[in-house]
Formats: C-alpha cells, sequence, structure tokens
C-alpha cells in the first residue's frame, strides 16, 4: 500500500506558510494581514503534524493542540485590537495607521 | 494512484486554492472565507496524516470559532473593499521578491530535505492511532501539564484583554 | 653645622615672604608689607652670612658642599633630585644677591610708597629672590633651570607691573618671549646634557668630563653643541646679541626692578651658569670663542647705542648689556674668576646708578628725559655724589671697584691664555665709549643750566629710605674691589684665590703635566718680578685707563665747555647719528622679519586653516556625518506596518540562508 510520503506534506506546509508571508506583506486590509498570519500558523500545524507522524509520537499533535489554543486567545486580543484601532482612526487600511514614526 | 494519494491531492490542491483566493481577493470577507477553505481541508488532510482528534479541534475551534470571530467582526466592521494605496515603497520592491524566495526555498529544502526522504515510508498502519486520543490527553496531562495550566491562565488573560480593549469608550 | 645642613631655609624665607605678601597683604597698611618683606630678605642675608661663616670653616676636601632634600622626579635613568651645593662661587653670588637685594627692598619702600599695587610688588619682588637664590644655590642643571624659569617669570611680571599701561604691558611679553627663544636653547642642552652624561648633578657631569677628550678647534664635538646650546640660554638671559632687545623695553618696570633684576643680578646669571659650567666651556675651544666673540662685540655695540640716547634709564639698560658682555668676554678668554668679579663690581656700580636714576626720576617728578634736568648737584646732593662715585667706578678709574675689575679683563683678553688682540681692542674702545656717555649722563643731569622750570618742577632730595642705600653701594663702589687690589703691587688678588679651587677644579691636563690655569687672570709671566711701584705705576698707566680718561675729557669738552657741539656733530654726521639714535633699527628689523611673518603664519595658517578648517571641521564634520547618518536611519522608521513587514521577511530569509548554508557544510 503505498502511503503519501511525509515530503509532500511538508512541501505542502511551505508553500502555504510561503503564500501566508506574501499575503502579509502585499495585503493592506488590517484583518486580511491578520488573518494571513493564521495561514501562516495553520501551515505551521500541518508540518508538526506531519512530523508526529514520521516520528510516530504523539508531542507534535500536543503542540498543535496548543497552538490552536494560543492562536485563538491572540486572535480575540488582536481583533479587539483592531477594533480600537478602526474607532480611533475610521480606516482598517494599515499604511494609514502610520503615528509611531519619526 | 492509490486512494491517499488522490485524496491528498484534493485536498492539498484545495488548501492552496483558497490560500490564493486569500491573496486574491479584493474584499476582507471573501479572504475569510478562503481561509475557512484551507482550514477544512487541512483538517483532511490532518485525518489522512492519522490525527483525528486534532482535525475534529481544527474544525470546531479554529474554523468554528476563531474564523466565525473574524467573520463577526468584518461585519462589524463594515469592512469594504480594500483601497489602493501604496505608501511603503519597500514592500513590492523587497518583501514581495523576498516572500516568494522564501516560499519556494522552504518547498525545495523540504522537498529534499533527509527527514522527509527518511520517514517516506515511516508512515505507520492507522491501527496505531486508534487510542490517539486517549494517549493524546495521557500526555496532555503529565508530560505537558505545565504548558496546559499555563495557557489556560494565557486564555483567561486574553479574555480580559479582549473586554477592555473593546469597551465602549465612555 | 646648622644652616650648612638646612640651606633651604635660605630659600624658604623669600618664599615666604612672598606668599604672605601676596595671598594676605592685599590690604594690610604699608608698614606691615614692609616689615614681611624687609624682614624675610634680610633674614635670608643673615641666613647667607652664617652660611659663609660656616663655610670658611670648611675643609677643602668637602667642598663643594652638596645638600641632597628629597628625589624631586625620577623617569628610569633620569634622576633630578632637589639638592642645593655651596662653593665659593656660591658664596660670591650669594653674597652678592642678598646684600643688593635687601638693600634695594630698602630702597624700594622709598620709591614705591605712593604706588597702588604696594604688597604686590613686594610680593614679586620676594618671589624673585627666592627664584635667584634657587638659581645659585642648584646643584644640578634642572634645578638651576627653576630658578632660571623663576626670574623669568619675576621679569615679566614686574616689567608689566603697571599692567594697565599698554607699553609696560607689551614689555613684559617682549621679555618673556624673546628670552623664551634663548631658553629652547637651554632645554636642548640641558637634554643633550643628560643624553651625553646620563646625569644631570654637576658633580658627576664634571667627574666625566674631565675624562673626556676636549673638542678642538676644528672639530666640535658633543660637549661643543652642548656648551653653545647653554649659550643660546645665556645670550637671552644676559640680553647679548641678538636677543638684547628686550632689556631696553624692560625699563617700562619701576626702578627699582631694573636695579635689581636688570642690572645686578638676573641678567648676570647666564654669566653664573657659564662659570659654573667651566668644565664643559674649558673643554670647547669653538663654544669659548663664541662666547668671547659674542660678548665683546656686544660690549661695543650696546655702547655705541648708549652714545645718543636721551632717556635716562634707557642709557643705563644699554650701559648693562655693553657691560655683561664684559662679563662674557672674561669667560670667554678663560678668566672666570675675572668675570665674576666684574659680574660682583658691576651689581654694586650699576645697582646704584639705576637706584640713583631712580632718585633722580623720583625727585624731578618722573621726568626721564636728560634733556629736560640739568644742574641738580645742589639740589639733590647726596643722589649726586653717590651716582657720581658710580660713574667712576663704571668708567674704570683707578681706586674705584670697576677698575679693578675691568682691568683684569682687558688684561686676560690681551695676554691671557686664550688672548685675542681682535677681541681686546673692542673691548677697550668699549671701554672708552663707555667713559664717555656716561660722564655725558652725569654731566648733562647735574651739571650746567637747568632746562626746566623751578617753579613747575619741585626738586626735592628722596628720604632717607632711599638715600641710605645708596651711600652704602657708593662705599662699595669705591672699596668693593679692593680685593684684587694687592694684585697690582705684586701681591695675590684675594677675590681670584678665594675662587682658584672652583676653577682650578676639572682642570685639562697638558702633555707635559703643565695645567692651564683658568683662575683669574695671569700676573706677570716669568721674568723678573718688578718691584711693587712699577707694578701699581703700570696698571694705572695702562691702556683701559688711558682710555678711560680720554673719554671722560671728551665728555667734558662735549657737554660742559663747549654744550653746542654735540649738536653741530649730530647735524654734520646725520647718518650716523639717526642709526644710533634709532638702535640700529633692530626692533623695527625683528618686528619685520620675525614678528610679522609669525603672526601672518598664526592667523592665516594656523588660526583659519588648521583651528578652524581642520580641527573643527573634523569635529563638526563627525557631528555632521554622525548626524545625516542617524537621519538617514531614523528613515526606517515609517510607522508604515508594510515596510516593517518587508524588513521582517528580509531577516527571516538571511536568517534561514545562513542556516541552511551552515547546514550544509555540517552534512
Amino acid at each position: 500500500m503505498n502511503v503519501v510520503p511525509i515530503s509532500y506534506y511538508l512541501v505542502l506546509s511551505a508553500i502555504l506558510f510561503g503564500l501566508g508571508v506574501l499575503a502579509f506583506v502585499f495585503k493592506r486590509n488590517i484583518i486580511t494581514i491578520f488573518m494571513s498570519i493564521e495561514l501562516m500558523l495553520n501551515a505551521v500545524n500541518l508540518a508538526f503534524v506531519a512530523f508526529a507522524r514520521a516520528h510516530n509520537q504523539l508531542d507534535g499533535l500536543v503542540f498543535v493542540f496548543f497552538v490552536i489554543v494560543v492562536a485563538a486567545a491572540e486572535s480575540a486580543v488582536g481583533l479587539a485590537i483592531i477594533i480600537t484601532i478602526v474607532q480611533n482612526r475610521q480606516t482598517l487600511n494599515v499604511e494609514q495607521v502610520d503615528l509611531l514614526k519619526f | 494512484m492509490s486512494v491517499p494519494f488522490i485524496l491528498f491531492f484534493l485536498f492539498a490542491l484545495a488548501s492552496v486554492a483558497g490560500a490564493i483566493m486569500l491573496i486574491v481577493a479584493r474584499e476582507p470577507i471573501h479572504s475569510a472565507l478562503s481561509l475557512i477553505l484551507v482550514m477544512v481541508s487541512l483538517a483532511a488532510l490532518y485525518l489522512l496524516l492519522g490525527a483525528e482528534f486534532i482535525a475534529a479541534v481544527q474544525v470546531i475551534v479554529y474554523a468554528g470559532a476563531i474564523m466565525v470571530l473574524f467573520v463577526f467582526v468584518i461585519m462589524l466592521l463594515n469592512a469594504g473593499v480594500e483601497q489602493r494605496t501604496n505608501l511603503s515603497k519597500m514592500a513590492p520592491y523587497a518583501g514581495l521578491p523576498l516572500a516568494v524566495v522564501l516560499l519556494f526555498g522552504l518547498a525545495h529544502w523540504m522537498a529534499h530535505s533527509a527527514i522527509g526522504t527518511t520517514v517516506a515510508n515511516g508512515v505507520g498502519a492507522p491501527t496505531q492511532t486508534a487510542a490517539s486520543t486517549r494517549l493524546l490527553s495521557e500526555m496532555l496531562f503529565r508530560k505537558y501539564l505545565f504548558p496546559f495550566e499555563a495557557t489556560s491562565i494565557l486564555i483567561l488573560i486574553a479574555i480580559l484583554g479582549a473586554l477592555v480593549l473593546a469597551r465602549k469608550p465612555e | 653645622m646648622p644652616l650648612l645642613d638646612h640651606l633651604w631655609i635660605i630659600l624658604a624665607l623669600p618664599l615666604a615672604g612672598a606668599a604672605i605678601n601676596g595671598l594676605l597683604g592685599k590690604n594690610w597698611p604699608k608698614s606691615a608689607v614692609n616689615s614681611v618683606a624687609i624682614g624675610s630678605v634680610s633674614l635670608a642675608f643673615l641666613a647667607v652670612a652664617e652660611t659663609v661663616r660656616e663655610f670658611l670653616q670648611l675643609s677643602a676636601n668637602q667642598i663643594p658642599w652638596v645638600k641632597t632634600y628629597f628625589t624631586w622626579m625620577t623617569a628610569g635613568p633620569f634622576r633630578v633630585n632637589f639638592a642645593l651645593q655651596i662653593d665659593q662661587l656660591t658664596i660670591v653670588m650669594l653674597l652678592t644677591v642678598s646684600f643688593v637685594g635687601m638693600l634695594i627692598h630698602i630702597y624700594s619702600t622709598g620709591y614705591m610708597a605712593h604706588e597702588g599695587g604696594y604688597y604686590r610688588f613686594f610680593s614679586y619682588l620676594n618671589l624673585f629672590m627666592f627664584f635667584m637664590l634657587t638659581l645659585v644655590l642648584a646643584a644640578n642643571i634642572v634645578v638651576m633651570f627653576v630658578g632660571w624659569e623663576g626670574v623669568g617669570l619675576c621679569s615679566y611680571l614686574l616689567i608689566g607691573f603697571w599692567f594697565l599701561k599698554q607699553s609696560a604691558a607689551n614689555a613684559g611679553k617682549k621679555a618673556f618671549i624673546v628670552t623664551r627663544i634663548g631658553d629652547f636653547g637651554f632645554t636642548i642642552g640641558i637634554l643633550l646634557l643628560f643624553w651625553t652624561f646620563h646625569s644631570v648633578d654637576f658633580g658627576t657631569i664634571f667627574q666625566q668630563a674631565a675624562n673626556m677628550a676636549s673638542d678642538t678647534m676644528a672639530q666640535a664635538g658633543v660637549l661643543t653643541t652642548i656648551c653653545l646650546l647653554l649659550f643660546t640660554g645665556a645670550i637671552g638671559k644676559s640680553a647679548q646679541l641678538p636677543l638684547y632687545v628686550w632689556l631696553p623695553d624692560a625699563m617700562e618696570g619701576p626702578t627699582p626692578v631694573s636695579a635689581l633684576i636688570h642690572a645686578a643680578t638676573m641678567v648676570t646669571a647666564g654669566v653664573y651658569m657659564v662659570a659654573r659650567m667651566h668644565p664643559l666651556f674649558s673643554r670647547s675651544p669653538i663654544a669659548m670663542l663664541a662666547v668671547a666673540i659674542v660678548g665683546a662685540i656686544t660690549a661695543f655695540y650696546s655702547a655705541t647705542i648708549g652714545l645718543v640716547q636721551t632717556d635716562i634709564k634707557k642709557v643705563l639698560a644699554y650701559s648693562t648689556v655693553s657691560q655683561l658682555g664684559y662679563m662674557f668676554l672674561a669667560c670667554g678668554v678663560g678668566a672666570y674668576a675675572a668675570g665674576i668679579f666684574h659680574l660682583m663690581t658691576h651689581a654694586f656700580f650699576k645697582g646704584l646708578l639705576f637706584l640713583c636714576a631712580g632718585s633722580v626720576i623720583h625727585a624731578m617728578g618722573g621726568e626721564q628725559d636728560m634733556r629736560k634736568m640739568g644742574g641738580l648737584r645742589k639740589l639733590i646732593p647726596v643722589t649726586f655724589w653717590s651716582m657720581f662715585i658710580a660713574t667712576f667706578a663704571i668708567s674704570g678709574v683707578p681706586g674705584f671697584a670697576g677698575f679693578f675689575s675691568k682691568d683684569e679683563i682687558l688684561e686676560a683678553a690681551q695676554s691671557g691664555p686664550h688672548a685675542n688682540t681682535a677681541l681686546w681692542l673692542l673691548g677697550l674702545v668699549a671701554a672708552g665709549l663707555t667713559s664717555f656717555y656716561m660722564f655725558r649722563l652725569i654731566f648733562l643731569t647735574f651739571f650746567g643750566k637747568q632746562q626746566f622750570d623751578e617753579h613747575k618742577v619741585h626738586v626735592h632730595e628722596s628720604p632717607r629710605n632711599m638715600t641710605i642705600p645708596l651711600m652704602i653701594l657708593a662705599f662699595l663702589s669705591i672699596f668693593g674691589g679692593w680685593f684684587a687690589a694687592p694684585h697690582l703691587v705684586g701681591g695675590t688678588d684675594h677675590f681670584d684665590s678665594f675662587l682658584h679651587p672652583v676653577f682650578a677644579s676639572y682642570e685639562i691636563q697638558h702633555p707635559a703635566g703643565q695645567e692651564e690655569s683658568l683662575a683669574g687672570s695671569a700676573g706677570e709671566e716669568g721674568g723678573i718680578k718688578p718691584s711693587p711701584a712699577m707694578g701699581l705705576l703700570h696698571a694705572v698707566t695702562g691702556p683701559p685707563v688711558i682710555v678711560g680718561l680720554i673719554g671722560i675729557l671728551i665728555a667734558w669738552w662735549f657737554y660742559i665747555k663747549r654744550p653746542d657741539l654735540p649738536k653741530k656733530l649730530a647735524a654734520s654726521m646725520h647718518g650716523l647719528y639717526e642709526l644710533l639714535l634709532n638702535k640700529y633699527w633692530v626692533d623695527e628689523l625683528y618686528a619685520a622679519t620675525i614678528v610679522r611673518p609669525l603672526l601672518w603664519i598664526s592667523t592665516n595658517v594656523l588660526w583659519h586653516r588648521v583651528d578652524e578648517g581642520i580641527i573643527d571641521g573634523t569635529v563638526n564634520g563627525s557631528a555632521r556625518v554622525a548626524r545625516d547618518a542617524g537621519g538617514k536611519f531614523r528613515e526606517l522608521q515609517s510607522g508604515n506596518a508594510r515596510s516593517y513587514a518587508s524588513w521582517v521577511v528580509i531577516g527571516a530569509v538571511s536568517f534561514a540562508a545562513i542556516l541552511l548554508g551552515v547546514w550544509m557544510k555540517v552534512r
């Protein structure tokens, strides 16, 4: 029975991560940038699960568990911040939130 | 071509398509929905890898709660079409090319890495993961007890933070 | 031997006086300042007298008596102790400096009675005594240099005592700067001295020098170089050609200062130094010749300028330069004792001349131009007689102090071991010129018609604290030279024999075993010793006396008998007269060739280009570079999250690349 080589999963993880970085750099909407962060986290999760499978250990899965939990917490706080920003600056364009400059 | 392979490529394609749509979409709500697609595909891939519990958690928590939160916020803020400002000179000229480099470099490396090739046939039978949830929980409450507790505190802090931040200004 | 063990007391006393007066005396009454100043100097003189008494009880092998007090500085092999020494030469200098210094301090209480800054004057004067005594007592050349520089400092302070007067301030500056040029040579001489002998102590240096071969006229070795360098210091300090230009200007200072510093003591420091270093000089014929030539030419040159000066103090200043030339001439022909002898008698009569001039100026209410004086001898008799005696002394009239010393010098120049006929002639002519212009001064000032209005100028004799020092010095101007009197009648010159051990030490041994007699002038060479009477007749009818008397006669002819003659002569020899009156335009020459170019360089090159351009440019430039760089870096913080994200990506990629590279290599 042919199984899918782990390397395939890893390549997929890398591709997703790269796309996440692209989105992070390219997009201007704060929420979209935030979502790209989630994409990157997901890609990493995939890598973890793949490695857990590869080494036949469950530590990788525990790590994924924690990553998801922390992602949840982080999204909650992050979105709260975004709401505050929008309330203050009336814009969702990250390039217009640039007061912290020289 | 065996069934796992076909399934793998199917879901892989779906996740990559979702990711690309996330980049390309004009409206943030479209990006959010694409991201949900990615997550669900990834959950399927987890199943293929034999991590059922994680797949379930992924769908319930990640796609079901976090992304819903995102959608709610988009709705709340009435996020519309993204503006086409381009104030950063650095981003298109340095960030983009390098991000692409990163993408392909990582992918290439992963493909030809030792770990990828050596464990090609290290994937065990599905029978091994039958008690994976039990084993997982045992590991969680034994080996990783401290991180578990710390994470619960982290969630508490996050809740408080979110509450404070999102309050209406008086 | 209490005082000989504690020689530092001699130095501490005037230093204490200077410190007390300088720091505390500002609001004291004049009597308090006086007691501190004169008290310290008198006590110093008593200490010197006691030291002399103890010294005379020493045996010959204890001399020179050296006392080391503490190690001042060490740097590897370089070691300088604060050490004082006494030998016969030191005794002569100590007595001269402290006694004349004491008299001038007393005189100053009268002269400066109406001046502001009274306490400051006496503080500086005491400080000067301290430094001069340090110079004289020094047992190594570095301590001597301390005294050397210190007296230069006090000279500057005292010349510019009335510092609010522009000309006085300039004169002080000029004195210091010109002597500095000489001091530069002196410093290099000290360095070369240490480099050659690995010590700065006189004893050690002379021991080593005695074992060295002497340089010859054909070849100048390190000894000659050292002597020439040290001599440049003496040229500056003792106002010889070409560094004499500060001394006439130094007359801007109060007259007691001119008397003490620029006649009796400081300017003689150069002569003392040459005498002290005689073992080195005797071994460098070139240096000795240089000393003698400079001395003789200066004596003649300065006398010519003095012929036509109209300011009473300027005449005396040029006379001082001229007489110092005599002293160097003496040292240059090997007659060191004669040079020191003349130093001592010169201190007496030149000090007296300056003090009398001060008295005259005081009497005339500040007037210094001799053409506006005249006929003063009846009005200020004490001053007149003192000055008259001093003038006889300086003119070398037999019986007075100057005769003995000048006679010895000229005799050594004529027939001593290093005799030189050309220099002897110069000295002789200078002697004639000296007596001429000194008597010109006397006749213009004290004789003839009064050129001033008696109702405008209230001529009065000076008070007692001024006239008593005059009288004491007048006495010394007559009898101070009588040590050498027996020499004329075939006996021994007491002065020479007293100094003999000093100048006979470290003598050059000639192959035939004969020693060169460097002590004093030679007497009659071999042959039948003439009878005392013949010797006396020979002495008093010698060329110096003849020339001196001729000078007096001409002065009498020009200024008493036919007072219209000088003007006619000046008119007929107009060019020469102008040349002399304007001091050969040397000051103007120096200003044009040295001072102005230096000022130009300082302003345009050093100030504008180096200081403003390079130094400021570098400092400001580096600051500007920092600021500009900072400005550029500041732009990184644009506030734009996308560019920040790009930077993060760049960092991540580079890091990954490095890791990959490392991992690849490890694999």
